[in-house]
């Protein structure tokens, strides 16, 4: 019993790891622009795609394929903002959630077209680390969760000590001080949402090793991603870190002592009982 | 009689003492102006007296009644208005619906209707009711000052809080719109007036009371805060350009 | 009032009471499914206006009242026995009094955070009734056949569940009409262009907008429970799909916010659309794709929808294009 609930907790854990880097993306580009993007779940599925299409197309190592995902994430990012987001981003806030929420519809529309909804698989074992017979995990999700972090630290260097990064903090702190010393901040605003997608695309890379999926399947992942990004604080990615494996450890937790069909409800419910207490988040928002 | 009376008002927003024991009394009928420098907390008592934001101690008693930290829709209820210093128009509805809502709103729980013929007749006074069916967001400022006036006064406050209504009208507006006022004061409003325009202010007030860094450094007539020591340091700078003040 | 006599007041509400009784006379059973359809996105349209048209709140959330109204009303039908009426009535009002409970607490949020809020209210109700054994679960519940059988057998029970939506669009219709010539309505949009503003001048913003949210959520749960015994059965899949509200959304965006008559054009044009992409053999497979452009040209280009557009362009028609 308390076997299981280790493994239990520890597979929901890792898999926290991911969800909090799917839910990133999201809480960047809500703290440098304010806006909330409804695309991001199609941007996920996106990832998974491009993951699947290296692999099974080109035979690439699922893990080296995350370079040009990651790559397609940045593109697709600049160019919904190009063509979205950028024209409402001071309009009131209704605009740009309709604006992204359109593009949400053309990629899955477009997406279904092309690859339907039936359900796509990475075939990737690589076996399982084991500890005794009641700890085992899986290295795909260790991996995962690995690449997870690893990728944050990326982006606080990439934040902290890098040119583009810092402009994209002063564009986020304030928009107009920032135009005034020289910052271009519609390439900035660019940027920031081109690398929030990216980090969407490589969640969706990530989740592809170990989950199968289809065009639709980044809709749930955005929904977590909302609730990680208040739980953790729009605006802070380290909090979206948190956030997921709160999120992942609930996941973990729950089954082991209700059904597992009640983990939605204590997701959301918890999700408007944050909203309503602290919506700046547990750890405060920006 | 004693209209409003501020006991104590003190307010702190974290570590910043933005107001301190801030005492004074208005009687009803009289023009009160309110004066200091930027920063002084002149814009935060006026929030702590419409109830934007409840003291951290100190009463507000307006006719008799303690309406500290009270919300503003129940302050406005009560008969006290404001025209704020940034105008905030209600942009996509007309220049009468606006005034409309200040009156339906406001003291008199009007109808329709009947906020629509306040509406009119309070334009007329400030000279808005040529543009009664324009959007309020395509007026120019002085005109969405204008009209700042005409909400609080269509909802007939027994005070009227006014925010640097002054500031951005040249000379000729600024006469007119002392007049304005003066003829609101004639028809029974009491008014407490933030003002950095200090001719205009030191001629229209019957009394002054100066706030410097949320404390209140003076109060009386124009002619005995102009000569006070603590305000001419804190504020008016220069005792001679004040004597020129006084007499332009 | 003089207000009703204005031609924009009567004007939505003539159309409505027109197209049904062309319906009702013509008999013909596709006009009718048509129609039902039809309506329901008219009702559901109006009902999101009465809340993000006057007050500017936007809610991705109204099909949350269409579900759990429904279902309650579905409930009350299929396993209690009660007469459509009533059972839709006291969906309705399950509806109505959910939001007067949760409005409190949700509307003290603003802008996204109060979106989000509502995407959230309405997972957690899909995932609860998944879960309430009472509602069936996750297989939801269903109808035996014999229940149309009071109704004057099934062909005449959707005539009666065609009536009954008419009547009831035609409520909302008016409901939207009364709120947008009222005093409350002038308060609600003064709360729209400045809520701290109107609050400074007196409109008890809080009170209103909960009433608001709860005349806003009564009309979908009657909605709801009229669709679901028209088919029989209801699902939490079915229930609360998040794609439903946001389809209200665009139709409210598409015909114009704020405006009565606005609603009804952009449901009959996003249905239109919706129905031409879907028979069409091109676009058959694209139809979300291409629902999501317009959309997207909509928000950039005309985002006061149609009858916004109008009422810019044509002031002299304002009195019309209510």
């Amino acid at each position: 019993m308390f076997g299981q609930l280790l493994a239990s907790l520890t597979d929901g854990l890792l898999l926290g790891f991911v969800y909090g880097l799917a839910a990133m993306g999201l809480s960047l580009i809500w703290g440098v622009m304010t806006v909330i993007n409804l695309a991001h779940g199609p941007v996920i599925a996106m990832g998974m795609f491009g993951s699947y299409f290296l692999f099974i197309q080109a035979g690439v190592n699922p893990y080296l394929a995350l370079l040009p995902v990651a790559s397609l994430g940045l593109v697709a990012g600049f160019l919904i903002y190009g063509t979205a987001v950028h024209w409402v981003i001071d309009a009131p806030h209704l605009s740009s959630l309709l604006a992204t929420f359109a593009v949400n519809m053309i990629i899955i529309g477009l997406g279904t077209a092309a690859f339907t909804t039936s359900p796509h698989n990475i075939d990737y074992p690589l076996g399982a680390l084991r500890a005794g017979d009641w700890f085992s995990v899986s290295y795909t999700r260790l991996i995962a969760a690995v690449a997870a972090v690893a990728i944050t630290a990326g982006l606080y260097l990439f934040l902290y000590f890098t040119r583009p990064g810092k402009a994209i903090r002063a564009v986020a702190n304030n928009r107009m001080a920032a135009e005034l010393m020289g910052i271009p901040s519609a390439y900035i605003l660019a940027l920031s949402f081109g690398i929030g997608t990216m980090l969407a695309a490589l969640a969706g890379g990530l989740i592809a090793t170990f989950f199968p999926f289809t065009i639709l399947s980044g809709g749930p992942y955005e929904l977590k991603s909302f609730v990680i990004c208040v739980l953790g604080g729009l605006g802070n990615p380290l909090g979206a870190l948190v956030g997921g494996l709160l999120l992942g450890g609930l996941e973990g937790i729950i089954p082991t002592i209700m059904p597992v069909s009640w983990v939605p409800v204590v997701e959301f419910g918890l999700f408007v009982l944050v909203l309503l207490v602290r919506p700046t988040g547990l750890f405060g928002a920006k | 009689m004693t209209l409003l009376e501020c006991n104590g008002i003190t307010k702190r927003f974290g570590g910043l003492q933005a107001l301190s024991e801030v005492t004074f009394t208005i009687t009803a009928g009289e023009i009160l102006g309110l004066i200091g420098p930027n920063g002084a907390g002149k814009t935060t008592l006026f929030n702590v007296v419409n109830g934007v934001f409840p003291p951290t101690q100190g009463q507000v008693i307006f006719r008799g009644e303690d309406i500290t930290g009270l919300p503003p829709y129940e302050v406005a209820r009560r008969g006290i208005a404001r025209a704020y210093q940034v105008v905030r128009p209600l942009n996509d509805l007309t220049v009468t619906e606006n005034v409309m809502v200040g009156a339906c709103f406001g003291r008199e729980t009007l109808s329709l209707s009947g906020a629509a013929s306040v509406a009119g007749e309070v334009l007329a006074l400030v000279g808005l009711e040529h543009r009664a069916d324009q959007l309020a967001g395509s007026l120019n400022v002085a005109q969405k000052k204008r009209l700042e006036m005409a909400r609080a006064l269509a909802a007939k406050p027994y005070l009227i809080l006014l925010d640097e209504v002054l500031a951005g009208l040249n000379p000729t507006e600024i006469d007119a719109m002392l007049e304005t006022i003066r003829s609101i004061c004639r028809q029974g409003a009491t008014i407490l007036m933030i003002e950095h325009v200090m001719q205009a202010v030191m001629s229209v007030s019957d009394r002054l009371i100066v706030l410097d860094y949320g404390v209140l450094i003076a109060e009386g007539t124009p002619a005995e805060v102009v000569n006070n020591q603590q305000v001419i340091e804190a504020y008016l700078g220069d005792p001679k350009m004040t004597e020129r003040l006084m007499a332009g | 009032m003089r207000a009703w006599l204005r031609p924009g007041v009567w004007i939505p509400v003539a159309i409505v009471l027109i197209w049904g009784l062309a319906v009702l006379v013509l008999g013909q059973d596709t006009y009718r499914e048509t129609t039902f359809t039809l309506l329901m996105f008219v009702g559901m349209a109006s009902s999101l206006n009465i809340l993000l048209g006057y007050t500017g709140y936007v809610s991705f959330g109204h099909i949350v009242f269409f579900g759990l109204g429904g279902y309650m009303g579905f409930y009350l039908i299929s396993q209690q026995g009660w007469p459509l009426y009533v059972a839709a009535l006291a969906g309705g009002a399950l509806s109505g009094v959910l939001a007067g409970l949760l409005g409190s607490a949700v509307l003290r949020l603003r802008g996204a955070y109060f979106a989000l809020a509502t995407i959230g209210i309405n997972e957690a109700a899909r995932a609860f009734v998944s879960n309430f054994g009472p509602f069936g679960g996750a297989t939801g519940l269903n109808l035996t056949f014999a229940t149309y059988n009071a109704y004057g057998g099934a062909t005449q029970a959707l005539w009666i569940t065609f009536i009954c939506l008419w009547v009831v669009t035609l409520a909302v219709l008016i409901a939207s009409l009364a709120v947008r010539h009222s005093r409350f309505g002038l308060g609600l949009m003064a709360i729209r262009e400045d809520e701290d503003a109107a609050m400074v001048m007196g409109v008890k913003a809080p009170q209103a907008k909960t009433l608001t949210f709860m005349i806003s959520a009564f009309f979908p749960g009657v909605i709801g429970t009229l669709y679901f015994f028209k088919n029989g059965n209801v699902e939490p899949g079915d229930a609360f799909q998040l794609h439903m509200s946001i389809e209200a959304l665009v139709m409210v965006m598409l015909g114009g916010q704020g405006t009565v008559l606005g609603p009804i054009l952009g449901a009959v044009t996003y249905q239109g659309l919706r129905g031409y992409l879907l028979t069409s053999p091109i676009f058959k497979s694209l139809h979300l794709a291409v629902s999501g452009l317009f959309l997207l040209l909509i928000v950039l280009f005309v985002p006061a929808g149609a009858v916004g557009w109008l009422r810019a362009r044509l002031p002299k028609w304002r009195k019309v294009l209510e």
